[in-house]
């Protein structure tokens, strides 16, 4: 019988109402009296010098408020970088400056040059268009393994360099590895590429600065999946307002999937603006600008070598990858193809030696950071298709070979750095095989014959490290930021409970999940629990929400508030009820003495705490407010095995999804429906990345799928009904709730599936290709059909 | 400018706008009726879809002029005047089909369309009805599955119970 | 969007004394005019919107003739052609998405002449007859080459004829991105032969595939085409595919559409 309240019951989302009808609050939907608008006029070449800008004519265009360049922003800082990576001979990366407004030069299309502000959004464009520029067009750099070859032209001429870093991972196991593919009895060989991708939340990004004259407070409305982490990379590194005097909010946010987390110069600009104009300044991206001004995702070029013994045992693996950073460094840019990348390429298996080689590279493109999954997904699909190469090369079952490599014994510590503390890959494995029918699969391939399609079936298994922490770890790997998450904990004098987590949601449901913790800790019901998150005046400083991190981090920090709350209620209760502390229960939302009748209600403590009239005032204070910070002592580690069929048709190339199954093993489980559906989505954006999904540039850097008619949404007809299985858990031993987290898996164990069953689909044709890159579109499968 | 007078959601309304106002602007702007959103300039994404004379339109590719005289329904005009959620709006919160909740607003709107003109769609109609509706959060399973539940098929069946 | 005038005639004549402004465009369901004026690639003085224009809506059937109003939305098409013009209103049925064949109309297709888009192919392959409001137009004058048809300046797409042929069927294979054709198929046969119009292929937008047309004007069967290839020769090439792709997807889709057209 699934429960109805508490852990573990699939309660309806109380946001929903909301967004159900009309009535949410995104950040476009916020307007300040006497709300100025701003145009960015941005580079349409990929690479030049700025020899002028004249602004004289636009300024002068009806409406405008005043044009800003970078010559305004002389002075004020740049863009930080939140992490610094130490490249393999022990030197920092090359870390050039990400000015608000381009200086000097411009590094990508869509580089801002100039900004607008006017009465409103039409006039300010009208004036950029005005806007007289002399910008020289230099050669782009767009191809990774060309930007690092002598005479490249330079993206930053003052670095000397394209190379970011040249980083080795674990680079004293180079030499091992090595020795240890000397002595393979097999080595399969995979070179591929990572798409990139534009994480197209389906709201674009927005900021709306706002500034006091009065008290001298700044405000900015922005779309963000971290507040206070905008607050604190904005207010201390690009303009200097203390934490005090500026207040960033983000209100309903319209999915992030990685790309809301950044710090960007449109935020640093409204602010600023704001400011000087004494004057609202909004900003709202179209669609076609978000794609040349959201970081984009991904974009890894990679070679792969699998070592394995005569008896087909993994010995060692090495990869070598190229990364791209685009033209700048976004804020978390240099974590994502390292320690969250490196740290992954153990997967399911006891692989013992690995070293891992990431050469980041600047060019003329886009700046590239975390999307969903963020190294994560670069990582398990380089590991799973090479897998599944290795097992055809072999001529063995590709479940077997992988079961046969399974790490059984936890905690297991990987030669790549992490311990994996829980897992059971063969289970999560059984079951898959069981929910994808793997039993009927030639039987449905026969029937897909008699069609003239080509079927195949694919699998692949992943391992995903959450939560990134702890910050004493994550500040010698290079992170300039904590890692943890804080939650107040507020109780009202009627028993009412507010939470305020640093943790941010924008669709993952928070509002409904963070309840029943509450629910199930103090057994009051959901409804007496409010969520408040998203302002960093009402939350205590967080770390906001990616990298699956909000019920693993942000949770936990709740529950320690709510453990010190009811710690402070019991000495009450205990007080109230003349008993000894040590003697009091929680049960229900009432408090009990053991071995009697004795009983005093939630709400009875609460009111004793906020009228202390019978109060143990000169043991504790009155009141019930606490705040936690949690910082976890390790990653948590989701594991899962993951099924796709295909149907390809041999005459246009074309590649139809069948069937879709999903086993994950995220631990203990708040809310099974929001866990599914995020599950769904990230199946989705994974079938995405797999099969239609492909930001493009041509060899001047020139975006070519700038805009949906050439970006290619999955849209529902792409997509199946997905069989999701969340039965097998094995908790996390170091939270209090034994989460592990469920954001990102589904991005990342399902595009290694979709390609594994495509190139399963062509074997059974007789075609004997080895591997397409993604997305695996008609033309490219036909291509290799037929190359 | 010129004056347009319209029913949105029932009621009159009016206002003055230029030739090149754009319907959602004027839903949005001028009536304050911020449900209905704009997610991309191309057309595609239909997070702006509304109703014009019953007709499921993309409110950012059409001229508020051209809805002179015309009957709007929004998102906001979907719940009964006590708050009682629509079918269609009851079925997406009880099968999870929004996550985020940007492009809800169309999705429910689309949504009523079809199942005005197609009472029982099956799940391939479904889909292709959402072709100009793009979900980036719930890999459209449980959308796909709300529709079929407010048009009162049984959806137990489908995977992933 | 730069700023213009909006104007909605109610007759074809007041319409086209509209669009006699300079700069003047007219606008059909806009469903492409309005995307193109957000990028702010056109700057039209005056929007002369058709969609008030009643004598150019509708759909009738007489005789072997279907003549469509030049301001009929596709959706209309795709209801009120079901019967006499099947394959056609096949096509109007899966042009865009629900709200684009709410809105955009078959004048406006035609006028635009996106090398992607699907009625061009109808029309061609079904020799219509474009009716403006100053002549009548075969198909074979009309298309010109990506976006340009034979319309002078300010002439209005008022209806299209459509000789109803005894079999025909449109086969569309997406582009995965916009969902336009990435290349389109339209067959039709008739008494007096078999015409067969390709779209999205083309860089100089829809055209006959008279080799095809040969082969099945003699034997209507997926059979007579099976061994034909349409020439790779000034196909596009683009993200989504190349001009190779694009000529062998011209073959296998004549071959389905012949199938299909029974």
């Amino acid at each position: 019988m699934p429960k109805d309240h508490g852990i573990g019951a699939s309660n309806k989302r109380r946001e929903d109402i909301r967004f159900l009808t009309g009535t949410g609050n995104y950040t476009d939907d916020i307007n300040i009296h006497g709300q100025a608008y701003v145009y960015f006029l941005r580079s349409d070449v990929a690479h030049g010098k700025i020899n002028s800008i004249d602004t004289a004519a636009a300024a002068a265009m009806p409406g405008v408020v005043r044009i800003f360049t970078g010559a305004d922003f002389e002075g004020i800082g740049g863009l930080p970088c939140g992490w610094q990576v130490t490249d393999k001979h022990g030197e920092p990366m090359k870390e050039p400056p990400h000015p608000v407004l381009a200086q000097g030069k411009v590094r990508h299309v869509g580089d801002p040059i100039a900004a607008v502000v006017a009465d409103s959004l039409d006039q300010a464009r009208d004036a950029a268009e005005a806007i007289e520029l002399d910008i020289e067009e230099l050669p782009a750099v767009v191809d990774m393994k060309a930007a690092v070859q002598e005479g490249s032209a330079l993206v930053h001429d003052d670095i000397g360099t394209n190379l970011c870093y040249d980083w080795g991972f674990v680079e004293e196991n180079k030499g091992a590895v090595e020795e240890a593919f000397s002595k393979a009895a097999h080595v399969t060989t995979l070179e591929l590429r990572n798409n990139r991708l534009v994480a197209n939340p389906m709201e674009p990004r927005v900021a709306v600065g706002d500034f006091n004259r009065a008290s001298g407070d700044s405000t900015l409305y922005t779309t963000s999946q971290n507040p206070h982490v905008i607050r604190l990379l904005m207010g201390a590194f690009v303009l200097g307002i203390p934490e005090h005097k500026l207040r960033v909010v983000a209100p309903d946010v319209g999915g992030g999937f990685g790309t809301k987390i950044f710090h960007y110069a449109e935020e640093a600009f409204c602010t600023f603006a704001a400011k000087q104009l004494n004057r609202a300044v909004k900003w709202t991206s179209s669609r076609s600008e978000a794609f040349m001004s959201d970081a984009h995702g991904r974009d890894h070029v990679t070679k792969i070598q699998l070592a394995l013994d005569a008896d087909n045992n993994f010995t060692a693996l090495r990869t070598e990858t190229y990364a791209n950073m685009g033209a700048y460094l976004s804020t978390f840019a240099p974590s994502v193809p390292t320690w969250l990348h490196g740290t992954l390429m153990a997967g399911n298996y006891k692989t013992p030696l690995i070293y891992v080689n990431v050469k980041a590279v600047f060019t003329n493109t886009v700046p590239v950071d975390a999307y969903r999954g963020a190294g994560r997904p670069e990582a398990t699909f380089q590991l799973e298709r090479v897998i599944d190469k290795a097992a055809r090369e072999l001529g063995v079952d590709p479940v077997e070979l992988r079961r046969q490599n399974f790490i059984t014994e936890f905690p297991y510590a990987t030669p790549v750095a992490v311990e994996y503390d829980t897992g059971d890959y063969h289970a999560t494995m059984d079951k898959l095989v069981e929910i994808a029918d793997f039993a009927g699969f030639e039987a449905r391939r026969k029937d897909s014959e008699a069609k003239g399609k080509l079927r195949g079936l694919g699998v692949n298994c992943y391992i995903e490290a959450c939560g990134i922490a702890p910050s004493n770890l994550v500040g010698q790997l290079g992170a300039r930021a904590g890692l943890y998450e804080s939650a107040t904990v507020r109780v009202n004098a009627t028993g009412g409970v507010v939470v305020m987590t640093g943790s941010h949601s924008h669709g993952q449901g928070h509002e409904t999940s963070f309840p029943q913790v509450i629910s199930e800790m103090i057994g009051i019901p959901e409804d007496q629990v409010e969520i408040v998150h998203g302002d960093t005046a009402r939350s205590p400083m967080g770390m906001g929400t990616y990298g699956s991190r909000s019920l693993a981090v942000g949770g936990s920090a709740m529950v320690r508030a709510a453990e010190k709350i009811i710690n402070k209620a019991k000495k009450i209760a205990a007080h109230l009820m003349e008993a000894s502390e040590g003697d009091i229960e929680l049960k229900d939302g009432a408090f009990s003495v053991a071995g009697t009748d004795k009983s005093v209600a939630w709400g009875e403590v609460c009111l004793a705490a906020y009228v202390p009239h019978n109060y143990p005032l000169e043991d504790i204070e009155p009141g019930l407010e606490e705040t936690a910070f949690y910082d976890p002592s390790n990653f948590t580690y989701p594991s899962g095995a993951y099924c796709c069929e295909v149907e390809v048709d041999p005459e246009t190339g074309k590649v139809t999804i069948e069937s879709f199954a999903a086993t994950d093993d995220f631990g203990n489980i708040v809310n099974p429906m929001i866990v599914d559906g995020q599950v769904h989505g990230g199946i989705g954006q994974g079938i995405g990345q797999a099969l239609l999904e492909n930001c493009a540039y041509d060899e001047n850097g020139q975006l070519l799928s700038a805009s949906y008619m050439d970006y290619a949404m999955p849209r529902a007809s792409d997509v199946p009904f997905y069989k999701v299985d969340h039965s097998c858990q094995t908790p996390c031993t170091h939270n209090p709730l034994g989460v592990k987290g469920c954001g990102e898996a589904g991005a990342i164990g399902s595009p290694p599936a979709v390609v594994n069953a495509v190139i399963d689909a062509l074997h059974s044709g007789g075609h004997k290709v080895e591997h397409i890159d993604m997305p695996v579109s008609p033309s490219r499968v036909w291509a290799a059909m037929n190359g | 400018m010129a004056k347009i007078s319209m029913k949105v959601n029932g009621r009159d309304v009016s206002g003055e706008v230029e030739g090149r106002t754009l319907l959602v602007q004027f839903l949005r702007d001028q009536l304050g009726l911020t449900g209905t959103h704009v997610g991309c300039d191309t057309s595609q994404c239909g997070a702006c879809t509304v109703q014009v004379d019953g007709k499921q339109v993309k409110s950012c590719t059409m001229f508020a002029a051209e809805a002179e005289g015309a009957e709007v329904s929004t998102i906001e005009g979907e719940a009964a005047q006590d708050g009682t959620l629509s079918a269609i709006q009851a079925a997406f919160q009880e099968h999870h089909g929004l996550q985020c909740g940007f492009c809800t607003p169309g999705m429910v709107m689309a949504a009523k369309s079809l199942l005005e003109v197609n009472p029982k769609p099956t799940e391939a109609e479904v889909r292709h009805h959402l072709e100009g509706n793009i979900c980036r959060c719930t890999g459209y399973h449980n959308i796909v599955k709300a529709i079929m539940a407010a048009s009162g098929q049984d959806v137990g069946a489908i995977a992933a119970e | 969007m730069y700023a213009f005038d909006f104007e909605k005639p109610t007759s074809v004549a007041d319409a086209v004394v509209a669009l006699k402004d300079e700069d003047a465009l007219a606008l059909g369901g806009g469903q492409t005019l309005i995307p193109t004026l957000k990028q702010r690639l056109a700057s039209p003085s005056k929007l002369v919107s058709l969609m008030g224009i009643a004598e150019m809506q509708g759909v009738s059937a007489d005789g072997g003739t279907l003549t469509i109003g030049g301001g009929t939305k596709h959706a209309v098409v795709a209801a009120e052609a079901a019967s006499a013009y099947p394959a056609l209103a096949a096509l109007a049925g899966g042009i865009g998405d629900p709200a684009v064949r709410n809105r955009g109309t078959i004048g406006g297709s035609l006028a635009n002449n996106d090398p992607a888009a699907c009625y061009p192919s109808a029309a061609l392959a079904s020799g219509a007859t474009i009716v403006t409001d100053k002549r009548e137009i075969a198909a074979d004058d009309y298309f010109q080459g990506m976006f340009t048809t034979a319309l002078d300046e300010g002439e209005i797409v008022t209806a299209v004829k459509f000789p109803i042929p005894e079999a025909a069927n449109y086969q569309k294979f997406e582009q995965p991105a916009s969902r336009f054709a990435l290349v389109g198929v339209f067959v039709a046969k008739y008494a007096d032969g078999v015409r067969v119009a390709v779209t999205g292929a083309s860089e100089e937008g829809v055209f006959r595939w008279t080799e095809a047309e040969e082969a099945l004007s003699g034997n209507f069967s997926p059979d007579a085409v099976a061994g034909l290839a349409a020439s790779a020769d000034g196909m596009i090439t683009d993200l989504h595919g190349s001009g190779a792709y694009r000529a062998h997807l011209i073959g296998v889709l004549t071959k389905r559409a012949v199938a299909a057209a029974g």
